[in-house]
């Protein structure tokens, strides 16, 4: 086992849940989730520890709805060629939000937006918190959800319905069109529905 | 409303006494006795900014990927990338799906070296499993990730030398490519959608033939190499448009999460494959080309390098092939000969569980991280005991690298950005997944 987690316990004590050995070699470390922005912090500035390198960040839900999510960071320490993967829990009922990762490394920046979008999970201080994957205005969910269907939830003449219907602006969004100084020339209704931040959402299926 | 002059170096920029090339701003000089040589122009446009989209159907943006780029007069002031156009829910698909059934998926991942993406996948679940493949196994799937790098690379070279204005060493690139899409086709069957690796070995073997025609690639195909070496690497036009573009510092590559070629021509040295060895790595001799200076003609050198060490590489794997099977001996796993599934009854029910079933993986999870063309690939499988993961995911190079495009690019000319955009080497499959 990395003897990354021994110094996590004496340092956080009961915020380091359990740890083991994953198939793969490498040590999983579960954190609490109200102090995984310390760790996250200790763990990349502590100098023998060095974790320097992101690697991925991603989530898991597991097929038992009993078990809850997980909110992986694989992290790498370049110096030590060491690598440790840290784990968040989240119950399905309770808050989906961790810290962001993202004044630690930048790299986290659109692996968090790609989390948020699959799962659902907001990343608190995050400074771009937008879909990546799926457009804007994607109003089915969130996809890699198991409660959402393969095929989507929408059926796909409802799909159809809404791409046709979908208001052309809203492929820009509010900042793109203020750099274009565009935004007054809108029409009255647009400009108000932009402001709401609804950018060009269409209604829910009948 | 006064007139002002502005004086445009419009020359090549060429080479300093040390023989480095000179690269010339071309941003305009107020020059107010003017005289012969300079042009007039109208107005100050500076303080308006220019809303520019480009894509999502461009060719310069090497696939459906949309940039919003805010300029002022010619400087990029922000950019802003869309993704997503064609996100096709690979790893949401892997979940519905039985181990073997998810290989064919990774062809459209990175679908410029799909037989490295192939490999990644099998490596990860034959690590779940606990499987030990065969030495000629390893063998020959180090030579279908090395001829995946030179592919990825050459199609690299050439698209981005057509971006900066070099059509020739695009000829050159596309028919050595060509070269060994042949051997491809005659190994796997297909140019694309390769789906060569099996979870505990390989589709097929090698066919007649094929050792010689690779041996023979590489031979020659250092020769084209120096040519497009000459042409480039010493061109002022090349130097002039790739040098101090696109800079990252090695402080900012590690905190970007950037990896391969990209991470490595900021000075760098982390190789998967000498730092976490996967399928022997280890054992070959072979070289890990580090830049220096994080820009753009730093990841030209240090792709071009390694297309020169994947071709030692091939040369020596070529010549340690050992005999034996492909496949791990373990009927669970491996399909049965057709000939004895027909006749025989065991090897009739591990074919009929097999297929039907799928194979079974212990609950757990594991990583594996090869060193693709582009960068880290990664495969991240859990597992809750059977036969379908509950959750794949790749961690995609390209994804992740072009993630640090709008840090690279702000600053720069809006020419620079087609070439910084370039350097990273995106392809969209891998991206949107």
């Amino acid at each position: 086992m990395n003897p990354t987690v021994e110094a996590l316990r004496a340092t956080f004590g009961d915020a380091i849940g359990r740890a083991a050995v994953a198939r793969d070699g490498e040590t999983v470390v579960y954190v609490r989730a109200d102090r995984l922005a310390e760790v996250l912090r200790w763990l990349h500035d502590t100098p023998g520890e060095a974790y320097t390198y992101l690697v991925d960040v991603t989530a898991v839900e597991y097929r038992d709805r009993e078990r809850p999510l997980e909110v992986v960071y694989f992290l790498r320490s370049l110096e030590r060629r060491m690598d440790l993967r840290v784990k968040v829990e989240l119950e399905h009922e309770g808050d989906l939000s961790v810290d962001s990762a993202v004044p630690v490394w930048r790299g986290a920046d659109w692996l968090e937006r790609e989390v948020y979008d699959m799962f659902g999970i907001t990343f608190r201080g995050h400074p771009d918190l937008r879909r990546i994957l799926m457009w804007e205005t994607y109003a089915e969910g969130h996809p890699l959800r198991k409660d959402f269907p393969l095929r989507g939830r929408f059926s796909r003449a409802e799909q159809v319905r809404q791409a046709l219907k979908a208001n052309p602006e809203a492929h820009y969004s509010m900042e793109e069109l203020s750099i274009a100084e565009a935004y007054e020339d809108l029409p009255a209704d647009m400009r108000e529905r932009l402001a709401r931040g609804e950018r060009g959402r269409v209604p829910e299926p009948e | 409303m006064s007139r002002r002059t502005v004086e445009f170096t419009l020359a090549t920029p060429g080479l300093d006494p040390q023989g480095r090339p000179v690269r010339t701003p071309l941003t305009g000089v107020r020059d107010d006795t003017a005289d012969a040589g300079t042009v007039a122009v109208e107005p100050d446009f500076r303080g308006e900014h220019l809303l520019v989209n480009i894509g999502p159907q461009h060719p310069a943006t090497h696939g459906v990927l949309r940039l919003v780029v805010e300029l002022d007069g010619e400087t990029v002031v922000r950019v802003i990338p869309h993704i997503g156009y064609l996100h096709s829910g690979f790893e949401k698909l892997g979940e519905y799906r039985h181990y073997n059934q998810i290989i064919p998926l990774t062809d459209r991942t990175d679908y410029l070296a799909p037989m490295a993406n192939n490999v990644g996948v099998a490596l990860a679940a034959e690590k779940l499993m606990g499987i030990e493949i065969t030495p000629r196994c390893k063998v020959l799937r180090v030579i279908a990730c090395e001829m995946s790098r030179i592919i990825s690379h050459l199609v690299w070279l050439g698209t981005t030398s057509i971006d900066l204005g070099a059509f020739t060493p695009f000829l050159w690139a596309f028919q050595e490519r060509e070269r060994i899409y042949d051997l491809q086709e005659m190994w796997t069957g297909a140019r694309l959608t390769t789906s060569l690796t099996r979870v505990g070995g390989l589709m097929a073997d090698v066919p007649e033939g094929f050792v010689e025609g690779l041996r023979h690639f590489t031979r020659t195909f250092p020769r084209t190499l120096a040519e497009i070496d000459r042409v480039l690497t010493r061109s002022a036009v090349w130097a002039g448009r790739t040098q101090g573009i696109g800079v990252m510092t090695a402080e900012e590559a590690i905190n970007y999460s950037l990896s391969g070629p990209m991470l490595r021509a900021s000075g760098v040295p982390y190789d998967v494959r000498k730092d976490k060895p996967y399928l022997d790595y280890d054992t070959y001799d072979f070289e890990v080309p580090v830049g220096e200076h994080g820009d753009v003609y730093d990841r030209y050198l240090v792709r071009l390098e390694e297309c020169h060490q994947a071709n030692r590489i091939l040369a020596q794997a070529l010549d340690r092939l050992p005999d034996g099977p492909i496949n791990v001996d373990d009927p669970r796993v491996i399909l049965p000969p057709k000939s004895r599934a027909m006749s025989d009854m065991e090897a009739m029910i591990y074919h009929f569980k097999q297929v039907m079933e799928g194979i079974r993986a212990p609950v757990g999870e594991a990583y594996v991280g090869i060193e693709n063309p582009k960068g880290e690939l990664g495969n991240y499988f859990v597992s809750d005991g059977s036969a379908k993961p509950v959750r794949w995911r790749i961690r995609p190079p390209a994804f992740i690298n072009l993630s640090a495009l709008p840090k690279m690019a702000e600053g720069h000319l809006l020419s620079d950005l087609i070439a910084i955009n370039a350097s990273v080497d995106i392809v969209m499959g891998e991206v949107d997944r």
